[in-house]
C-alpha cells in the first residue's frame, strides 16, 4: 500500500531536472544508490551533496534533500533528487531508482498521497493541478490563491449565512410553541437569500472569467473571404503563421494560434471564409466554422470597410448576433463604403491591418470587455475548475428553486428543503460531503510528479 | 425457571420489548423492580412532538402499543406546526400520568406468553460470550435464549438536590446497583449522563387569572393510532397555561448558582443539550428577560401541576423562591420538589444496527441506557429491540430500518453510529428524508414490515391495502378528469378565489394551486371520501417536485448503503487511514460505506482511502 514512488519533477529539457521520491522507504532506498554518507542517519528537511552510483559507476553530482513525515508534501518520508538537466541523465537516475524497487508515480499520486493523508483539502488538490497547467503568470496567482484557501474562506463564509437560515427554520420546526423564538417566515428569509444568491453570482463569474483567464478566450475569426481575417491572426501572432493571399478561401483549416494579451490568453481560431461554395473541402470548413459560434467565447465579425455589405456579410451578422462579438470594420487606405447602421447595435471597432499599430483599439476593446483590469487585481477570489464552478451553479439553482418555493407559497420547511440542497453543494466544493466519482475523477488528471 | 427472552426493565423500552416478544410467540419475563412503576412517567406529562410524535405513529405502524395506549389516556390533544408544510406536523397529547401506566400494565397482564416479575437484575449470565440468563437480586439464576436491557435511569442512578446526593432511582425508588459494575467487568464502556425534573406545584395554589390559557385542538380530533377510534370528548380536553419567568426570577438564580448541584461542582454526568435546566437556561441566555414555562396538569385523578420548562438541581429552599418569584405562582405550593438524576447508560457505539451488543451474543439493549432520552425513544427502541431478539431466537435476519423508512431508523442509525455525547433526543433535523418520514404515512412505509414480521393482523394489512388501491384510483381520477374553462366552471373558481380557466386543465393540476385543497374538486368528479386517503394524495400532489427531489436523494444514500464492508476488517492495517479515522472504525465497525460516512471523524479522504482498501482487497479475493 504505503509503496515508495518515484517521478521526474520538472520540465525535462532545463538546466536543472528535480526527481521526487515518496513513500515510507524513500530515504533508505535512495541512500542506497548514493555515494557521499548515510542519508537514513542525517536530520530531516536538509541538503546533502554527494553523486548517484550505478553499481560503481558515477551517473551524476547531486544535491539531495531529505524530508521526513509528517512535514512533507505527501505527508510521508520525502526525498528531492536535484540533478543536471539533460534528458539522458535524468531518466537514467529514475531508471536506477525504479531498478531498486521504487514504483513510478501514477498521474497526480503525489497530490493524491498529499489528500488521502489529509494535508490539503479538495480544493487545494484541485490547485495544484491547475498550477502545474498554468500557462500565464495571472492564472499561477489564480492558482496560488486557491491554495491557500481564499476561496475556501469565501465558501465557508456563505455556508455559514445558509446555516444561520436553516437553524432558525429547524428551531421554528421542533420546538414550536416557544413564543420568545422569533418565527422565520419565508418573507423575512427573502432578501438572506437574494444576498447570499449575488454572492454567489459574482464568485460564478468572476469564476467563469477566471476559467477564460486559465484556459484562454476562445477566439472565433469570422467573415466572408478576403477581408483580412488571416491578416488579423498573424498581426496578433506577430508571425507568418496562418497563410495569407490574395486569392479568395486559402485558409481552409482552422488555424490556432495563442497570444498573451496583456497578460491573457486568447486562443485565436481563424476560419475559412464564409461563401456559398461547391468545393467540398471549403464547404467543410465554413459548416465548421458556422458550428464554432456556440462553442466560442468571443466572435471577431470581420468586414471590409472599402465595400457595401453584401449578402454574406448580413448572413454572418445575423448568425452572430446574440454572442459575445465584436464587429471588426477592416479598413486600408481606400475610401470608407460600408454603411454602419446595419449594425449599429453591436460593439465595432475600425483597425487598418496595413499600419504597424492597426489592431491596437481591438487588443483594447477585448481587454475592456473581459474587464481583464479586474479580474487581475488582488481580489483573484474565484474557483478555476470545471467542477467547482459546476458545483456553484447547482448552488445557485438550489436557491433560486427556494425563492420559487416562497413565490408558489409553499412552506417554509419545504423551501428549506433547497437551501439545504445549497448548502450541501457548497460543502462539495471544499470537500465537506462526500463524493464518490468526484476523487476518481479528480486524480485521474493530476500529471506525474506534481 | 426458563424464558426466551428476558426483559429486564418496565418502562417505555421493556414494555414494547417484552409485548413484542410475547406477540411473537415467545415465552417472556419482564423483570422490574416495582410493578406500579411499570411505563411509569417520571418526568414530562405528555407524548409526542415533533418528530417524537411521528416515532409513536411509527411504533403503532409497526404493532407496537404506545399509541393505542397513550390515545386511551389523553388529557389534551393538538396537532403542532400546522402552520407549516404535512412533513413537519407532529401530534402532542398531554397524557394522564395515572390512566396512560394502569392501561399499559393491564395490556401486559393480559398479554399471552408474558409474565411479570418484582425482582432487580444484578448480574447477568455469560457463557463464550453468548447470553445464557440473569442472575437476580436474591440470587436466583433465570435462563433465556435472549435478554433485553431497558433499565431506563435505574443504572447505579444518584438524586441530586443542591449539594445533596442520594443514591436512588426516580421518585426514590430502588436502582440498580450492581449491574452497571458487571456490565464493565464484560468490557462495555459506561457513561455518565444527567437528567432532571421541574418541581411539581398543587392546583389549587396557582392564581391562574394571571395565567394564559393554552388549549388543545377544539375542532378536529385526532388519534395516535391507525385503528383507534377516539376514546375521547373533545370538549373535555384539560388546558395547559403558560406563565414566565422574569427579572426577579434570573436574580435568585444567579445568586444562589453555585448551591446548584451542575454548578457547585456535585454533579458528574453530561447533560441533555436539547431540554436545559433552568439555571442552564439563565446563564446561556443571559440576554433574555424571560424564558416561557408551561403549567400542565398530571392527571385526573389528582391535582399535581407541572411545571414545564424549569428542571433545576437547587436546594429545596432556593427552589421555594424561584417558583415564587413567577406572576401567578406567588403562593404556589411546591408538592414534589425538582431534581437532578445522574445514571449510567452504556456507549451505543456498543451495539449493532439491530441493538444487540457487539460483545455479548444475543444481549440487546434499548431506551435511556443506550443514552437517548424522551419516552417516545425509549419505546421505539424497546419495539425494534424485541423483535430483532425474536428474529435472533429464530434465527432470521434482523430488522433494521433505514434512515429513508423511519425516524426510529434515524435514531438507532444515529446511536450507533455516531455514539452520544450527551442524552439524545430526536429532531426533525436530524433526519435527512424527513419529507418522506412523515406523521401521516407512517402506515404506507412501515406496516408491512410488521405485517411481515408477524405483529400486524392479516385484517389490518389488508385495511392497509385497500387504502394504497383508494390512494391509486383517486390519483388516476384526479389525472384523467379535467375541468374546461366554461362559464359555470369559471363562476366556481371565482367562488373558491382562484384564476379562473383559460384552458382545460386535470384536477391534478388543479390541486397544485397553492389555494386550492383537494376537498375543492370533489364537485368535478367522484372520488374517495376517506379522509386520510384525501390527505395522502393531496399531499403527493401538491409536494410532488419536493417529494421527487428526495427520493432522488435516498437513491444516492443507498447506493453507498448498499456497498458493504465485511465485519472482519482490521482497520489497523489500513495504513493510510487517518489515525482517529482508524480507531472510530475499528470501535464502530459499519456495515456499509454510506454508515462509514455518517461516523464523526471520519473525513472524505479517509473514506476514499477505505474504498480504495476494499477495491483491492477485493480484487485480491477474486
Amino acid at each position: 500500500m504505503e509503496d515508495t514512488i518515484a517521478a521526474i519533477s520538472t520540465a525535462l529539457g532545463g538546466a536543472i531536472s528535480m526527481i521526487r521520491v515518496s513513500g515510507s522507504k524513500a530515504i533508505e532506498k535512495v541512500n542506497n544508490v548514493f555515494k557521499s554518507k548515510d542519508l537514513t542517519k542525517e536530520a530531516s528537511h536538509t541538503v546533502h551533496y554527494g553523486y548517484i552510483m550505478d553499481k560503481d559507476e558515477i551517473i551524476d553530482e547531486v544535491l539531495i534533500t531529505i524530508m521526513k513525515a509528517p512535514k512533507t508534501y505527501t505527508v510521508e518520508d520525502v526525498v528531492e533528487i536535484n540533478c543536471h538537466g539533460g534528458i539522458t541523465t535524468t531518466t537514467k537516475i529514475l531508471q536506477i531508482l525504479l531498478e531498486n524497487n521504487i514504483r513510478l508515480a501514477q498521474p497526480g499520486e503525489f497530490t493524491k498521497r498529499a489528500f488521502l493523508n489529509g494535508r490539503i483539502d479538495l480544493i487545494k488538490a484541485e490547485s495544484v493541478m491547475d498550477l502545474i497547467n498554468v500557462k500565464t503568470q495571472e492564472a499561477r496567482k489564480m492558482a496560488i490563491n486557491n491554495l491557500k484557501g481564499q476561496v475556501s474562506d469565501k465558501i465557508k463564509e456563505l455556508r455559514e449565512m445558509l446555516v444561520k437560515i436553516l437553524s432558525n427554520i429547524e428551531v421554528n420546526i421542533d420546538y414550536p410553541e416557544y413564543e420568545d423564538i422569533e418565527t422565520i417566515t419565508t418573507k423575512e428569509i427573502i432578501p438572506q437569500l437574494k444576498h447570499i444568491e449575488k454572492e454567489i453570482k459574482i464568485l460564478i463569474e468572476n469564476s467563469q472569467k477566471g476559467q477564460l483567464l486559465k484556459d484562454g478566450i476562445k477566439t472565433l475569426i469570422i467573415g466572408k473571404p478576403n477581408v483580412g481575417k488571416s491578416s488579423i491572426l498573424n498581426k496578433f501572432l506577430q508571425e507568418e503563421k496562418a497563410i495569407v493571399t490574395d486569392i479568395a478561401g486559402t485558409t481552409r483549416d482552422f488555424v490556432e494560434g495563442t497570444i498573451n494579451l496583456n497578460g491573457i490568453l486568447l486562443n485565436i481560431i481563424d476560419t475559412a471564409g464564409i461563401r456559398k461554395t461547391k468545393d467540398v473541402v471549403e464547404k467543410i470548413g465554413v459548416d465548421k466554422a458556422l458550428s464554432l459560434i456556440d462553442e466560442a467565447n468571443l466572435i471577431l465579425v470581420v468586414l471590409n470597410g472599402n465595400e457595401s455589405l453584401t449578402l454574406e456579410d448580413e448572413f454572418i451578422l445575423d448568425k452572430t448576433k446574440n454572442t459575445k462579438s465584436i464587429v471588426v470594420v477592416n479598413k486600408n487606405d481606400l475610401k470608407t463604403k460600408i454603411n454602419k447602421t446595419k449594425f449599429k447595435d453591436r460593439i465595432i471597432v475600425d483597425i487598418n491591418t496595413k499600419t504597424l499599430d492597426g489592431i491596437k483599439p481591438l487588443e483594447q476593446k477585448i481587454t475592456e470587455l473581459f474587464q481583464f483590469e479586474k479580474i487581475k487585481g488582488p481580489e483573484t477570489n474565484y474557483l478555476s475548475n470545471i467542477r467547482q464552478i459546476s458545483l456553484l451553479k447547482e448552488a445557485l439553482v438550489s436557491l433560486k428553486n427556494a425563492d420559487k418555493g416562497i413565490a408558489d407559497k409553499q412552506p417554509i420547511d419545504m423551501v428549506e428543503l433547497d437551501i439545504k440542497q445549497s448548502w450541501e453543494k457548497l460543502g462539495e466544493i471544499i470537500g465537506a460531503t462526500y463524493n464518490d466519482e468526484l476523487l476518481d475523477n479528480l486524480f485521474s488528471k493530476f500529471c506525474v510528479g506534481k | 425457571m426458563n424464558y426466551d427472552i428476558i426483559v429486564v426493565g418496565g418502562g417505555h423500552a421493556g414494555c414494547e420489548a417484552s409485548l413484542a416478544s410475547a406477540r411473537l410467540g415467545h415465552k417472556t419475563l419482564l423483570v422490574t423492580g416495582n410493578i406500579k412503576n411499570i411505563a411509569d412517567m417520571p418526568c414530562n406529562p405528555s407524548i409526542g412532538g415533533p418528530a417524537k410524535g411521528i416515532v409513536v405513529r411509527e411504533i403503532d405502524a409497526l404493532g407496537g402499543e404506545m399509541a393505542k395506549t397513550i390515545d386511551s389516556s389523553v388529557l389534551q390533544i393538538k396537532m403542532l406546526n400546522t402552520g407549516k408544510g404535512p412533513a413537519v406536523r407532529a401530534l402532542r397529547a398531554q397524557a394522564d400520568k395515572i390512566e396512560y401506566p394502569k392501561k399499559m400494565l393491564k395490556t401486559l397482564q393480559n398479554q399471552e406468553n408474558l409474565e411479570i416479575l418484582e425482582n432487580l437484575v444484578d448480574d447477568l449470565i455469560i457463557e463464550n460470550n453468548k447470553i445464557k440468563g440473569v442472575k437476580l437480586n436474591n440470587n436466583k439464576t433465570i435462563f433465556a435464549k435472549a435478554v433485553i436491557l431497558t433499565t431506563g435511569t435505574y443504572l447505579s442512578s444518584t438524586i441530586l438536590v443542591g449539594d445533596t446526593k442520594t443514591s436512588s432511582g426516580p421518585h426514590g425508588e430502588k436502582n440498580e446497583l450492581y449491574l452497571s459494575n458487571n456490565l464493565k467487568k464484560l468490557g462495555f464502556k459506561i457513561i455518565r449522563l444527567k437528567t432532571g425534573t421541574p418541581p411539581r406545584i398543587a392546583k389549587e395554589s396557582i392564581d391562574f387569572s394571571k395565567t394564559k390559557l393554552e388549549t388543545g385542538d377544539m375542532k378536529q380530533i385526532y388519534t395516535f393510532s391507525f385503528n383507534n377510534k377516539v376514546q375521547y370528548d373533545i370538549k373535555k380536553q384539560i388546558p395547559c397555561y403558560l406563565v414566565y419567568t422574569n427579572a426577579k426570577t434570573h436574580e435568585i438564580i444567579n445568586k444562589n448558582l453555585t448551591k446548584s448541584s451542575m454548578y457547585g461542582g456535585y454533579a458528574t454526568g453530561v447533560g441533555p443539550r436539547y431540554c436545559p435546566s433552568i439555571e442552564d437556561k439563565v446563564v446561556r441566555f443571559k440576554d433574555k428577560p424571560r424564558h416561557q414555562l408551561f403549567l400542565e396538569p398530571e392527571s385526573i385523578h389528582y391535582d399535581d401541576i407541572y411545571l414545564q420548562g424549569f428542571s433545576t438541581s437547587m436546594p429545596y429552599d432556593v427552589q421555594e423562591e424561584m417558583v415564587h418569584s413567577i406572576t401567578g405562582l406567588e403562593k404556589a405550593k411546591i408538592k414534589k420538589y425538582a431534581y437532578a438524576i445522574e445514571y449510567d447508560a452504556i456507549d451505543p457505539t456498543q451495539l449493532k444496527q439491530s441493538l444487540e451488543t457487539k460483545i455479548i451474543e444475543g444481549l440487546f439493549t434499548a431506551g435511556q441506557i443506550n443514552g437517548t432520552s424522551g419516552y417516545e425513544e425509549a419505546a421505539g427502541q424497546g419495539l425494534i429491540a424485541g423483535i430483532n431478539a425474536s428474529l435472533k431466537i429464530e434465527n432470521k435476519d434482523p430488522l433494521i430500518l433505514k434512515r429513508s423508512d423511519a425516524y426510529i431508523g434515524v435514531l438507532i442509525d444515529d446511536l450507533v453510529t455516531k455514539g452520544i455525547k450527551d442524552p439524545y433526543r430526536l429532531l426533525t433535523s436530524r433526519a435527512e428524508y424527513r419529507l418522506l418520514l412523515r406523521h401521516d404515512n407512517a402506515d404506507l412505509r412501515l406496516r408491512e414490515y410488521g405485517y411481515k414480521i408477524g405483529l400486524i393482523s392479516k385484517k389490518q394489512f389488508e385495511k392497509l391495502e385497500e387504502k394504497q388501491q383508494d390512494i391509486q384510483k383517486t390519483t388516476t381520477i384526479l389525472k384523467q378528469t379535467k375541468i374546461t374553462p366554461t362559464e359555470k366552471n369559471n363562476q366556481i373558481l371565482t367562488e373558491l378565489k382562484t384564476t379562473p380557466l383559460k384552458t382545460a386543465i386535470s384536477l391534478y393540476d388543479f390541486i397544485k394551486r397553492p389555494e386550492i385543497s383537494i376537498y375543492d374538486v370533489k364537485q368535478f368528479c367522484e372520488i374517495s371520501n376517506d379522509q386520510e386517503v384525501l390527505e395522502e394524495v393531496e399531499i403527493n400532489i401538491k409536494y410532488e417536485g419536493y417529494i421527487k427531489k428526495a427520493m432522488k436523494e435516498v437513491d444516492k444514500m443507498l447506493k453507498l448503503e448498499n456497498k458493504k464492508i465485511p465485519l472482519d476488517i482490521d482497520y489497523n492495517q489500513i495504513k493510510n487511514l487517518a489515525s482517529e479515522a482508524k480507531q472510530k472504525l475499528q470501535q464502530i465497525r459499519p456495515t456499509s460505506i454510506g454508515q462509514a460516512t455518517r461516523i464523526s471523524g471520519v473525513n472524505p479522504a479517509d473514506i476514499t482511502v477505505l474504498t480504495i482498501y476494499l477495491k483491492k482487497r477485493g480484487a485480491t479475493s477474486e
